[in-house]
């Protein structure tokens, strides 16, 4: 026992050591989003039962631990997970997410949906009112829609684009017009919020929830670019108002009394420390210094997953998260530009042996795009609706005949020198490492690996700079759509050069047919197939999970489908 | 001195000068900017940040607003921490650094001296020894493993000390352990081999046979010639220890100037990067300009001179 934590702690000293040496890729992860529809998930999280005063603990106060100083408190701003889990103490949009991931009333205290589903209305709540006691209104909405849209808003927000589901909104935000009234939302009287969208969206209730969407205090943001970065000039209408801020850090939450719900808060504070250290994290958890730590906050080495789970067995726990890690191939150049030999990588790889024996953090193997933790109908996620085994079949043999076939196709007698890319990280460079070792077994064929520090990657990347190259993606919203939309011809996210008017199609008739939701499922599936099994445009490895520990004695935690966790309603029992 | 002072200040606005030159096209030659992302930002916001952080100027342009700025005091605007003013960030940093490393500073000189001089008294003998070894490892571990140990045998294990953060006097110790282990060890040798040089010189020995008390002859003759070489390399250690530790803040979750310099660079935080380099760059010069007046102050031997009357 002894020894083996010796031998843990020099790991974690090595391990320290590389990230230090290539202290880049922290950022990879932080795209983030929040948005929920109808209908989800059984990943991850319990109602707990209601908390008994009895055995409340005395002193109130939770401590984290974030991996990074959010960027901005400025909702309009955020982008990423750290700052959507600071936001979601202070604010609260329309629509809140409830532990089974449906949209349950917010600031709004009902809505109406009109029957072409394009048309919400929304009735905001009596009695909710701002930290400083001012009302909410549908009209502080209209305002931080308007303010978000707005081409001269300082920054430029880049979520921008998360409200281009309402009517007008792009033309307005790109500059094509100057009338916000032309844009679909609108003030009704103080109570009543209208909003027409360009397409019927099911998920937009979800993504009310979202922080582009949270409302702001007109008069605590005009005249005050630096409102958002000192607690004392952040007026809020979530649970919990700022306190303190150190930068680099320390952060501290007070409970909001004004808050319309407080008798359901239970936390009387919440002190973050920042602190980008997984090992050092993980001996806060230990030591008992903070009461949660892993992701989404924070971070668990990879290499002290397994003993912990062992360890703390009570007190670990891996959640499949909205996220897909593959390889996309670039089908604009040599061998990739050949379907075959595209087929035959995908297939020639061992998914189930990298996750045992490389990734280990329990990751489902993939085999198409949509994670399994993205709703579909009726309660049933996507993936069980259209399980992705029938895309392709890991299979070593037909690899490999496929491979001679595409390269009889090109002419080859040898292929040519193919590298992979990835960013610098030492889990990305094992994987990376173990599947080029299995296309040297299966497939006879010598590849290079490179690195590269994070956005010297995503340039590479984005420029078409890259053979084989690494890559992830996490949902904004809880809809396939927030995948397979990524593909279409000339997408800005699309890298692979794939283009293809079959799978444009599919997608335009999804975007507009939101109100057949039968159809409109099988239509991003039917692209997903096109995307996948006929074409392999990318190479599907694993869907996420995430690893996190939780002292018994913490209660009333939720995450949801993607990852994103929900502190509000939590509360801390006698220990 | 006037004229020494005057041609140091020259020579350090010259190289102040040149490093943000090289800096400002060094960083602008990384791929990547600020506001890049894994999810591409539709192209018409893309242009709204450019031309409002000036980006979308030709480089040359950028480079001469820079310097219109600076001139002005002005350091500008964080890209990445919202709406922030760099001066502030660093401000704020830079006093976390600041506190820890000059308490570092102190326990490094008076430990390391003490070690150095008892080793030279004994030389040869046990306590020589010990100090030797001791200076040889703390040489050799690197910080981030001695980092690492002492808070997992102190902080985790034994419940001593808290694991991180300054929010306590005790907080800060095991931090200045991990920082002031290496200069310790080297002032303790540099202090030691000097000492022993000194001992063995001829006015020591006249010294002694004049009769003068020994603790007189140590604090008189010894320690102050035996200083020096300490002086000189105390300036530059000052500067790199309250410049802040990327490794020691790291892992003891401590805020500091040096976590945030490093954040920036892989941010791309352009006008970050600018800053804090800059403001890197006039700590070194003034570490240095210091070490060299104090210098002259300890030892009479040598003058301020700038060139030919020397």
């Amino acid at each position: 026992m002894k020894k083996k934590s010796w031998m843990l702690l020099l790991t974690l000293v090595l391990v320290i050591g590389t990230v230090l040496a290539g202290c880049g890729s922290a950022n990879e992860t932080n795209t983030d989003s929040a948005a929920t529809a109808p209908g989800t998930t059984d990943n991850g999280n319990a109602s707990e039962p209601a908390a008994t005063d009895a055995n409340l603990a005395a002193d109130q106060t939770l401590s984290l631990n974030l991996t990074a100083e959010p960027p901005t408190l400025d909702p309009a701003q955020a982008q990423d997970s750290q700052s959507n889990t600071a936001l979601r103490f202070m604010y609260e949009g329309l629509a809140t997410i409830d532990a089974e991931g449906n949209p349950v009333p917010g600031a709004a205290e009902s809505w109406d949906v009109s029957e072409d589903g394009l048309t919400y209305t929304f009735k905001m709540r009596e009695g909710a009112t701002w930290s400083n006691g001012d009302p909410v209104t549908a009209n502080d909405f209209v305002y931080a829609w308007q303010r978000v849209l707005n081409p001269e808003t300082v920054p430029a927000p880049v979520y921008a684009y998360q409200l281009y589901y309402i009517e007008g909104a792009e033309a307005y935000n790109t500059g094509e017009t100057t009338d916000f009234s032309t844009v679909g939302v609108k003030a009704v009287d103080e109570k009543t919020l209208e909003v027409k969208l360009t397409n019927p969206t099911p998920y937009f209730l979800g993504l009310t929830s979202f922080y582009t969407l949270y409302p702001v205090h007109q008069s605590t943001v005009e005249g005050n670019n630096a409102w958002a970065t000192k607690p004392e000039s952040m007026v809020v209408n979530g649970p919990f108002t700022m306190t303190s801020w150190t930068s680099g850090s320390e952060m501290g939450w007070t409970k909001n009394e004004n808050y319309w719900d407080a008798d359901n808060i239970k936390l009387s504070n919440i002190t973050a420390t920042i602190v980008n250290s997984g090992a050092t994290e993980t001996a806060k958890y230990q030591g008992g210094e903070i009461d949660y730590a892993g992701a989404p906050t924070g971070e668990i080495p990879t290499d002290q997953i397994q003993p912990l789970s062992q360890q703390l067995a009570d007190e670990f726990k891996l959640t499949n998260i909205a996220s897909t890690y593959y390889y996309e191939f670039n089908t604009e150049v040599e061998p990739f530009n050949n379907e075959k030999i595209r087929k035959a990588f995908a297939m020639s790889i061992d998914r189930q042996s990298l996750i045992d024996n490389v990734t280990k953090a329990s990751q489902t193997p993939a085999y198409g795009f949509v994670p399994t933790s993205i709703a579909g109908l009726n309660g049933q996620s996507f993936r069980d609706m259209h399980p992705d085994s029938e895309y392709f079949k890991e299979d070593a043999a037909q690899a490999k005949q496929l491979l001679e076939e595409g390269m009889k196709e090109e002419g080859y007698t040898t292929l040519p020198p193919i590298t992979l890319l990835y960013n610098t990280s030492e889990n990305h460079q094992k994987l990376a490492l173990a599947v080029a070792d299995m296309w040297k077994k299966n497939l006879g064929v010598e590849i290079q690996t490179r690195n590269e520090e994070w956005s010297v990657f995503l340039e590479s990347r984005k420029t078409g700079n890259f053979q084989i190259a690494r890559a992830g993606w996490s949902a904004d919203y809880n809809d396939p759509m927030t995948y397979m939309d990524m593909f279409v011809s000339g997408g800005g996210n699309n890298n692979t050069g794939y283009a293809d008017p079959a799978y444009d199609k599919l997608i335009e008739e999804a975007y507009k047919g939101g109100n057949d939701l039968e159809k409109r499922m099988q239509d991003m599936a039917d692209a997903e197939k096109l995307l996948i099994q006929e074409n392999m445009v990318i190479m599907p490895v694993y869907y996420y999970t995430q690893a996190s520990l939780t002292k018994p004695y913490l209660k009333g935690v939720t995450t949801d489908f993607s990852g994103a966790i929900d502190f509000t309603r939590a509360y801390l029992e006698e220990h | 001195m006037a004229r020494y002072i005057t041609s140091k200040l020259i020579y350090t606005l010259l190289s102040l000068f040149i490093l943000i030159t090289a800096t400002f096209f060094l960083m602008k030659a990384i791929p990547g900017d600020p506001f890049m992302s894994e999810k591409e930002i539709p192209a018409a916001i893309r242009a709204r940040l450019d031309a409002q952080y000036g980006l979308d100027k030709p480089i040359l342009t950028q480079y001469v607003n820079y310097l219109g700025n600076i001139v002005q005091g002005d350091l500008g605007i964080s890209m990445k921490k919202l709406n922030q003013e760099v001066s502030s960030i660093v401000g704020q940093t830079f006093g976390v650094s600041l506190r820890l490393g000059l308490i570092a500073v102190v326990v490094s000189i008076i430990v390391g001296v003490t070690l150095g001089l008892m080793a030279a008294l004994y030389h040869r003998k046990f306590i020589d020894s010990a100090v030797m070894i001791i200076a040889v490892i703390g040489i050799a571990v690197p910080s981030f493993v001695l980092a690492s140990l002492l808070q997992y045998s102190l902080g985790l294990k034994a419940g001593i000390f808290p694991i991180t953060g300054l929010r306590t006097p005790l907080g800060y110790v095991l931090p200045v352990i991990a920082l002031s282990a290496g200069p310790i060890a080297y002032i303790a040798r540099l202090t030691r081999s000097s000492m022993l040089e000194v001992l063995h010189a001829d006015y020591i020995k006249t010294a002694k046979a004049k009769g003068l008390k020994w603790p007189a002859i140590l604090w008189k003759h010894v320690i102050r010639n035996g200083i020096l070489p300490v002086v000189t390399y105390v300036g530059p250690m000052t500067a790199n220890i309250i410049t802040g530790s990327v490794v020691v803040e790291r892992i003891f979750g401590i805020g500091g100037i040096g976590k945030v310099f490093v954040e920036s660079i892989s941010n791309r935080d352009y006008t970050m990067i600018m800053g804090i380099t800059l403001f890197y760059g006039i700590i070194l010069m003034a570490a240095r300009f210091i070490t060299d007046i104090v210098y002259v102050l300890v030892d009479p031997r040598i003058k301020l001179t700038s060139g030919k009357e020397g």
